[in-house]
């Protein structure tokens, strides 16, 4: 087991790592996504969707940003706790922007000095 | 020293795991995890911004949509290509740092900060305009409402600001109905356009920093850039700087008119 290992670590590539090494291939598979998905976004900001403009901007967005957090920031290789650590920020994100509620709420109902 | 003990027990050990840790899976485990406990630092004052910027295009949907079209859209999409792009060329460094291959990493972070410089360069133009239309906050701002602009008279109905009268009564009124502060929120909008784009040049500026720190610690064959977790850190950083900006483009240059 532990000759295998050493074996394994001295050809490039094969070391015993965290997490496995991506393939160029992926890097420019999700590069060309990302760039189809920005054109789509300003293509999208010219058709007039009304409200759904900003789903669909926001919605390009994030799924651009999943795209890069998984692939070129190598979370989808990750161990648990890395895709525990990187959800915990946009998990608190979500809270944050639940304060919105708040704002959207706020004439509701008529309260005098609000 | 570590490592002659660890061949004693016939095990061979990296060089560069640090004594502290149990095996190398250990510690890459633990700088990226240190990494993005960083990162999820950087996502919360980010947040905040963006909240901030959500909150007041809520309230002034009408001026956002106007006032936005001082922004150039085609300066930002390019701008938005040159940030994915140096994404990819990051990444294609990392790649080459766990390939130990030198020469290629040198290769892929110099194009990375050649793009990073592109990108601020792009973003000066912008700016300096700002600055020549008296767009920038502060005591000179100035903001004059062109001729083929509509007089605002009817805003959506939903935002409205409720504001109590001296006989004790609400009255609701239509925030966008407030005509003399047009120049204040259209100033509002500045200021987050400025805050959130020059925290994030901010960032791009340490990122050239950081890239460049480790394109000449590769090039004087610096020991520590022998292990790649330093050129995969970096890489981190600079692909979250990527993410804002995949936000702050649509957010700013591409608000949906109606």
């Amino acid at each position: 087991m532990d000759h295998n290992a050493s074996d394994l670590a001295h050809q490039p590539g094969e070391t015993h790592q965290t997490h496995h090494i991506t393939q160029p291939i992926v890097y420019y598979v999700v590069y060309a996504l990302l760039v189809i998905f920005m054109l789509l976004t300003v293509g999208a900001s010219y058709v007039n969707m009304g409200s759904l403009n900003n789903l669909v901007a926001m919605t390009i967005a994030t799924i651009k940003a999943v795209l890069v957090v998984l692939f070129f920031m190598q979370v989808k290789m990750g161990t648990r706790l890395t895709w525990v650590w990187a959800a915990i920020g946009f998990i608190w994100l979500i809270f944050l922007f639940g304060t919105l509620g708040d704002y959207v709420t706020r004439n509701w109902i008529s309260v005098t000095g609000w | 020293m570590s490592v002659e003990v660890a061949e004693e027990h016939g095990h061979h050990h990296d060089p560069a795991l640090q004594h502290q840790f149990q095996d190398m899976d250990q510690q890459n485990e633990s700088y990226v995890v240190g990494m993005w406990t960083f990162l999820v630092t950087e996502i919360m004052f980010f947040g905040a911004l963006f909240l901030a910027y959500t909150v007041y295009r809520r309230e002034n949907p009408a001026v956002f949509l106007e006032v936005h079209h001082h922004l150039d859209v085609f300066k930002g999409a390019v701008n938005t290509m040159v940030l994915l792009t140096s994404s990819l060329t990051m990444a294609m460094a990392v790649y080459h740092a766990q390939m130990k291959n030198r020469q290629k990493q040198m290769i892929y972070i110099g194009i990375t900060i050649l793009f990073a410089f592109t990108f601020l360069i792009i973003k000066g133009f912008e700016w300096e305009k700002k600055f020549h239309d008296h767009h920038v906050p502060g005591p000179h701002f100035e903001y004059v409402r062109g001729e083929g602009e509509a007089p605002i008279v009817k805003a959506p109905p939903t935002p409205v600001v409720s504001m109590r009268m001296s006989n004790g009564q609400n009255v609701n009124f239509p925030k966008d109905t407030i005509e003399p502060d047009f120049s204040n929120k259209a100033q509002l909008f500045f200021s987050l356009y400025f805050c959130m784009t020059g925290l994030h040049a901010f960032h791009v500026i340490i990122g050239i920093g950081v890239m460049g720190t480790l394109f000449f610690m590769l090039m004087f064959k610096h020991p520590n850039v022998d292990y790649y977790m330093p050129v995969e850190l970096a890489g981190l950083y600079w692909h979250f700087v990527d993410i804002v900006w995949i936000f702050l483009f649509p957010l700013f240059y591409l608000i949906p008119g109606s």
